[in-house]
């Protein structure tokens, strides 16, 4: 019964999905309010079905209905009820069920919130995400059918991947990760839209997109950053990141939609790079098929790497669809995508916008070659290759470094023009505070240049950051005589966008310095103890207490006891623990962390004696760790500041035929607050 | 075109061939290889010193573990030639003789292939234990004796 409605669910949305897609060439005769209803109606249907079919196979794993395959697959009575719930994001089919619903999501979203402007620019977006929905439904409803029939109907089943139930980032990570992978979908839809309808002339389209990838990128830098912690609470290894294939492909995406963010600025300012925004755009949405390619192609082994058949293809497919349509609208609307500004000085905003992108989508080649060298090798040479860290780690480092100070360079300089006494005057005490922040580190931490590099910059833009709040909130307080604090609010206020943007600089910037605080100052310790020995760990002692087994429904635990000592006394007691799954025979640790602003102690149980007389211990010292979470959480912050400000005013006139408007010199709204420079 | 515009093509090219070079130089310098045991020792000379991903089993009797200097030595095999590891780790929890290991790091002129990571290999799909590699059977001693497990 469960069966059928998913099943059916599924069926009529892609017929509703296509429908959409066929009869908006019909409606578009009939006029424009035709055309929206339908593609209206269209895609709220479309919504309700997937959502249909999403609660039908959550209430197929919360029922145990093993005839259902996808049950089959990944339930099991024993797992605990929330661990349940998430495992329809746990494989293959469930993931692109979810996947399908998360986009007809956006779709809804984005057609209901824009229901009220004019034009056929929204009703075209409507029919390149139905159109999207259509390919991921045709998965859906052939190759990867969640809703599959097993006959006999077994008794139970093997219960999700153990690493995927055995932290609650689980339910954290997977889900955001599709909102931004899947949000992408939403500023390509736009393009193509604009593109077709001939609103790519003017740069409405852009405006109302900005927000939807803002967003989007909000919920994949969130949910990358989630990954981490996942990565780092789960795996053992006291470390976040290791270029794994996997992990690049949701970075891939984030570096090309980061550099869109910033490279919008310039368009809707100056009117320059409206060839390259569409660009990024197309670009950022091939990345997220590759990534999908990737993770769901098995041509890679790792832990999203779900085992399937022929569906690479089917991506394979899909990517070339992409690029090819919208290579050829790209190339039939050249003229309407020409720039029209010039860049008037060298020494100006506009410039650390154009060597940002620059930089971004080098660190995205540089990422993409790392990536798919292997395969190709593999499938050219016939030899089994991967790609080392160092060759990451080396590449990136001096991208990583001007990416920091360019964070630091742009938001000091002034649009248009600047000259060099003004940079320098500006560029001065920020420069200073690293000059002494890199002799500091050398003498008194490091003698590891990439690490005083990584300080010497991070110190450099956090100052100019911080600094334009600075001197926001000092002008407000002069001009209108506010208190420090309502100033900076109302600074903030008056301005989201822009001081949003500047609060996601100094979340990069923790980021940054957690990463390369805690890759340079890593340590290790390892040691066997026996109960009662002790071993000593940064100025601690750790003392074996006990080692105890415990049983749960899906699983069984072993743990050891430590005590954290400091100057004889009992400061902390932590317990890292191996988790035995029942149908997977090598162990899923959960180490134990101990986090400080200042850094973490993560103590892994390596190995154990069976009579439980002793225990092998991992610890791991990583200063500043949890600066990464932090920074994350800032970034994010700053994505939703700048969300929040006022919608832009309506365009509800349509303008597709009218001549090319001169772009003002400042079409924003929003008004500088007062310089002091 | 003007010269202007020459001139940015020019400059493009150079820098992007610039890029591309120094992106496939670094990627040439860090490839880590895939070998078995056998794979490795044809490569004679060129084995040496070199980051290799090497995969085998755990030669059957060859596991010595010192728990107190945590130094874990095996040799590796793939049924043809074994080389011999060592790495400064604990063994993995369902280590032992005959399971499928991938080690990565540095094949030593002395002979030991100096392992930096090991990884068990495991099948994704479930499969029955053999006798005798029942993973319970590692943790029955530890379980609280009210709650014996089944068998």
């Amino acid at each position: 019964m469960t069966r059928l409605v998913g099943y059916d669910a599924l069926a009529v949305a892609l017929a509703v999905a296509l429908f959409g897609v066929l009869a908006a060439a019909f409606a578009a005769r009939r006029g424009e309010a035709a055309l929206g209803a339908l593609v209206r109606g269209s895609v709220f249907t479309l919504f309700g079905l997937t959502s249909v079919a999403v609660l039908a196979m959550v209430f197929a794993l919360v029922s145990h209905d093993f005839s259902i395959s996808y049950v089959a697959q990944v339930g099991s009575r024993s797992t605990p009820l929330f661990f349940t719930i998430i495992s329809l994001w746990g494989a293959l089919e469930g993931s692109i069920l979810f996947w399908v619903w998360v986009l007809s999501l956006w779709a809804a979203l984005v057609v209901w919130r824009n229901r009220e402007i004019s034009g056929r620019l929204i009703p075209y977006t409507g029919i390149v995400l139905l159109g999207i929905s259509a390919f991921f439904l045709i998965l859906l409803v052939g190759p990867a059918n969640p809703f599959g029939l097993v006959t006999p109907v077994p008794s139970d089943g093997p219960g999700p991947n153990p690493l995927l139930q055995n932290h609650v980032l689980m339910a954290v990570h997977p889900p955001l990760l599709y909102l931004g992978y899947v949000g992408m979908s939403v500023p390509f839809a736009f393009a193509i839209a604009a593109l077709i309808s001939g609103d790519a002339r003017q740069d409405r389209w852009l405006r109302l997109t900005r927000r939807w990838t803002l967003l989007a990128w909000g919920f994949l830098t969130a949910a990358i950053v989630a990954g981490m912690w996942w990565s780092y609470e789960v795996l053992g290894w006291g470390g976040y990141w290791a270029w794994d294939p996997v992990e690049n492909a949701s970075f891939l995406p984030w570096l090309t939609a980061t550099a869109f963010l910033h490279s919008v600025m310039v368009q809707e300012r100056r009117g320059m790079l409206r060839l390259w925004n569409v660009n990024l755009i197309v670009s950022t949405y091939a990345l997220t098929i590759l990534g999908t390619f990737l993770t769901r192609s098995g041509v890679l082994s790792s832990v999203h790497a779900f085992t399937t058949g022929t569906i690479g293809y089917y991506f394979l497919a899909f990517i070339a669809v992409v690029l090819l349509v919208s290579l050829v609208l790209v190339a039939g609307h050249s003229e309407s995508l020409r720039g029209e500004g010039r860049l008037d000085a060298p020494i100006a905003r506009e410039t650390v916008f154009l060597l940002n992108n620059l930089f971004l989508t080098a660190f995205m080649f540089t990422v993409l070659l790392g990536t798919l060298f292997p395969l190709v090798a593999e499938a050219v040479r016939g030899v089994k290759v991967s790609v080392g860290e160092p060759f990451f780690n080396r590449m990136t480092l001096p991208l990583c470094a001007a990416l920091l100070f360019l964070m630091g360079v742009g938001p000091a300089l002034p649009w248009r023009r600047s000259d060099l006494a003004q940079a320098r005057a500006k560029l001065l005490l920020p420069g200073g505070v690293a000059l002494v922040v890199a002799v500091l580190s050398a003498v008194l931490l490091t003698r590891n240049a990439y690490a005083v590099a990584a300080f010497a910059f991070a110190a450099f833009a956090i100052v100019c950051n911080v600094r334009e709040y600075w001197l926001g909130a000092a002008a407000r307080r002069r001009a209108h005589g506010e208190a420090p604090a309502t100033a900076l609010v109302n600074l903030i206020a008056a301005n989201r966008r822009r001081y949003g943007g500047y609060l996601a600089h100094i979340g990069v910037v923790a980021i940054a310095l957690g990463v390369a605080a805690s890759s340079a100052f890593r340590k290790e310790h390892d040691a066997t103890l026996k109960r009662g020995e002790k071993m000593s760990v940064a100025g601690f002692e750790l003392q074996l207490d006990s080692l105890w087994g415990r049983e749960e429904p899906q699983r069984a635990v072993v743990g050891a006891t430590l005590r954290l000592m400091h100057d004889g006394r009992e400061v902390d007691r932590l317990t890292p623990r191996m988790n035995f799954y029942r149908t997977q025979d090598q162990p899923v640790p959960t180490p134990a962390v101990r986090s400080r602003l200042w850094g973490d102690l993560y103590l892994n149980l390596m190995a154990f004696e069976q009579d439980g007389s002793s225990a092998t211990i991992r610890a791991i010292t990583e200063p500043l760790v949890p600066w990464i979470w932090i920074g994350g959480g800032i970034v994010c912050l700053g994505a939703l500041v700048a969300l929040s400000g006022p919608a832009r005013k309506r365009v509800p006139v349509h303008e597709t035929t009218g001549p090319e408007r001169e772009p003002s010199p400042l079409p924003l709204p929003e008004l500088e607050p007062a310089r002091t420079a | 075109m003007t010269d202007k515009g020459k001139y940015g093509i020019v400059a493009a090219v150079v820098i992007v061939g610039a890029f591309g070079y120094l992106l496939l130089g670094g990627i040439g310098n860090n490839l880590v290889y895939f070998l078995t045991p056998q794979e490795l020792l044809a490569r004679e000379q060129r084995g040496f010193d070199v980051p290799v991903r090497l995969g085998g089993q755990v030669k059957p009797g060859s596991v010595q573990w010192n728990a107190q200097a945590i130094d874990l030595r095996f040799e590796l095999t793939d049924g043809v030639k074994s080389v011999a590891v060592r790495a400064h780790s604990a063994p993995p929890a369902m280590f032992r003789d005959g399971q499928g290991v991938v080690v990565e790091g540095r094949y030593g002129r002395d002979g030991v292939f100096a392992a930096e990571e090991l990884m068990v290999k495991h099948n994704e799909e479930y499969r029955a234990p053999k006798p005798g590699e029942k993973p319970s059977e590692m943790y029955r001693s530890l379980m609280p004796k009210t709650t014996t497990p089944r068998t």
